[in-house]
């Protein structure tokens, strides 16, 4: 078991014939990653990288049976594509682009949820369940499957947590990227819930940082709906106040969702909370007792 | 991005909505010559920058003659306004808006932003307009009206309406306001805004409504899709090095320590920056060398870091996951020699091709060149470095 992906995952790739979306899409094949079409708007009936590449996601979904679709598609377009994919009965939507605009993210996000369509992301690294399934940008080679599920606003960050698991040699379940937009497609909540139900993954990772109240709405569910143990890591301590850091999330607004407030309501919430980034295997091993 | 008062106040009245008309002027003259045009015997200059508590700080007079009017625009043109909102450097100011005073007889507070936790464009409205509104926000939050405009249809009359009769208006106050409401909502939408406020939003003597101050922020990432406001952009209110990085791509904000970072990911950027600080270190800066990270932009980064003189060591922390680590090794090596970094420069690689980054990095032997292996090793190291040359 894992969340959202692994083996048996049909995936198409929106914007496959583009730089960005022929490299990943070659990484995935190579991890074993089921990718089964392409869809570019006037290449259909070609092949590309030995997939046929349709014009629609409709037609790709019909003629594969695809239910996940991860978009290398420019931010001006992604609104459009995630819409067409949302649309054509696609389950699981990943975007990884990042400056799309926030209004479009507004519309996609409300549309997705009426169409209860899973989407991660944009502006994240994606998916990953080792060994199965691998749709985003991540280096496969830090991975290794295990029993320990992480998700991330961050990039770079989701890369740290992963390998200090595979060094400590716990591996992981699936590791989620949600992104770090203001607004994005799925939330800790979300990944949260999928984590606890899941029987492979037996502790969780959760990667925050500064900026909007995800972090402190994560605390109360954990403290709630939340078994499994939980290490969380905040970015941001240092961040000057009302100074921007790259996710146009990662402003502070109002003096709330510092890196304090969050580390405080996540620890109220039973959560292990590390200061040092590097400190997230130790910790791991600390609150499982795994060796 | 940010407007100044006198663009967005240009494009309130774009949208049809009651605003003073003035002229924003960037000379003595022009400005005395501003209030002939205008007529009347009472104006109102306010400085233009991109900052808040401009009225405490001086920046907003009223005035009763031309020779005010002089004084305050040689006062004020080519200086910087330093508020509560700015840096300890203030802001330049390059232009004074002039208008005629408007009587007021109450305030209002009327506004706009995006929420991220209801995922919505949400409105708020208050009777306590003014300077204060952040703290009638924390001290009684239940002086703010507000309501949120569903993404799929869009803002309603009702909702302006409800707003209006809970502010206390009545009779054409209320259509009045309405409009105002609907056509901030309109503007917001197709402007492609994050933040929207009018405040104070005045009612007059004479039961006219009217938008007296204007802040407005444009989404960076639809600038592609608004033209016209992309030519709006004033680069005197951006901080020079943080403009000059954002040229090559690299995300750049200074700081007050003495380790500049080159990290790649905003969110590895603030981790290195804390494991600094936890190890009792000062970063200098946050610096995002992003996923595409080439040799040239490395190299960039390492001019930009440099050009603050209290860097005493720089910690280059790269995760590769598109980013190559060899090719970062390469980009470091390079910039060292090219720019003459004669600080010690410490180097962490891990991810994509680290190995032969590291490789790179030990068969060049350089002297100012520190490889390390972990990170937590790689921030004592810089912070032991930093300190051993204060």
């Amino acid at each position: 078991m894992s969340i959202l992906i692994d083996n048996n995952s049909k995936v198409i790739c929106q914007g496959l014939t583009g730089a960005q979306g022929t490299f990943h899409t070659e990484q995935a094949l190579a991890g074993g990653t089921q990718m089964v079409a392409g869809v570019v708007p006037g290449k259909g009936g070609q092949t590309h990288l030995g997939l046929p590449v349709f014009n629609t996601v409709n037609e790709a979904v019909v003629a594969t049976g695809a239910t996940v679709s991860v978009l290398y598609v420019p931010a001006a377009f992604c609104k459009d594509s995630i819409l067409e994919a949302a649309n054509a009965g696609i389950e699981l939507i990943v975007c990884i682009t990042e400056g799309i605009p926030i209004l479009d993210m507004l519309y996609v996000k409300e549309k997705c949820d009426q169409l209860k369509v899973c989407l991660i992301g944009p502006n994240c690294p994606g998916i990953i369940t080792p060994g199965q399934c691998k749709i985003g940008i991540m280096p496969a080679a830090i991975h290794m499957p295990g029993k320990v599920g992480v998700v991330s606003r961050s990039g770079t960050l989701t890369y740290e947590a992963v390998k200090q698991t595979s060094d400590y040699g716990f591996g992981q379940s699936t590791c989620v990227g949600i992104g770090g937009d203001p607004i994005s497609g799925s939330h800790f909540i979300d990944i949260l819930a999928l984590f606890e139900a899941d029987p492979q993954t037996e502790a969780i990772v959760m990667i925050g940082e500064i900026g909007g109240s995800a972090e402190e709405e994560a605390a109360a569910y954990i403290n709630d709906h939340v078994s499994k143990p939980v290490v969380s890591y905040i970015a941001g301590v240092t961040a000057p106040t009302g100074k921007r850091m790259g996710h146009a999330g990662a402003i502070i607004a109002g003096g709330k969702g510092t890196a304090e407030d969050k580390f405080a309501a996540l620890e109220a919430a039973g959560v292990k909370t590390v200061r040092s980034l590097a400190g997230i295997g130790e910790a791991i091993a600390e609150v499982t007792g795994w060796s | 991005m940010n407007l100044h008062e006198y663009q967005s106040k240009q494009l309130l009245a774009e949208y049809g909505l009651p605003v003073s008309h003035g002229q924003a002027v960037d000379t003595v003259r022009k400005a005395v010559a501003a209030a002939g045009e205008i007529g009347g015997d009472k104006w109102v200059v306010k400085a233009q920058v991109h900052a808040g508590g401009r009225g405490k700080a001086g920046g907003v007079r009223v005035v009763e003659s031309k020779e005010e009017i002089e004084c305050f625009a040689r006062k004020w043109l080519g200086q910087a306004m330093v508020t509560y909102q700015t840096d300890a450097k203030g802001q330049p100011v390059n232009r004074i808006l002039v208008e005629p005073c408007t009587d007021i007889d109450s305030e209002y507070y009327l506004g706009a932003v995006i929420d991220r936790a209801t995922r919505r464009i949400v409105f708020m409205a208050s009777t306590e307009g003014g300077v204060e509104i952040e703290k009638v926000a924390s001290e009684t939050p239940e002086k703010i009206l507000k309501t949120s405009i569903d993404p799929l249809i869009g803002p309603q009359p009702y909702q302006a309406r409800d707003m209006a009769f809970k502010l206390g208006f009545e009779g054409k106050l209320v259509l009045q306001f309405v409009q105002i409401f609907m056509g901030l909502a309109k503007l917001f939408e197709a402007c492609d805004l994050t933040l929207l406020e009018i405040n104070p939003l005045v009612m007059t003597p004479k039961g006219k409504l009217q938008c007296l101050d204007a802040k407005i922020t444009v989404d960076d990432n639809a600038l592609f899709r608004q033209p016209k406001l992309k030519e709006w952009h004033d680069p005197t209110q951006d901080d020079e090095r943080e403009a000059h990085a954002e040229k090559w791509d690299l995300n750049y904000v200074a700081l007050e320590g003495n380790i500049g970072c080159l990290v790649n990911g905003a969110g590895l950027a603030m981790g290195t920056m804390d494991i600094i600080k936890l190890h009792g270190g000062d970063p200098a800066n946050f610096l995002d060398v992003g996923g595409g990270a080439t040799k040239e932009r490395v190299s960039e980064a390492f001019k930009i870091i440099l050009c603050d003189d209290s860097v005493k060591v720089v910690l280059v922390n790269i995760f590769g996951g598109i980013v190559r680590c060899d090719l970062i090794a390469q980009g470091v090596i390079d910039a060292v020699e090219e720019v003459g970094v004669d600080v010690p420069v410490v180097v962490r690689l891990e991810g994509t091709n680290a190995q032969q980054g590291r490789e790179i990095l030990a068969s060049k032997g350089c002297m100012n060149l520190i490889a390390v292996g972990s990170l937590s090793e790689s921030a004592q190291r810089a912070v032991a470095e930093a300190e051993a040359r204060t």
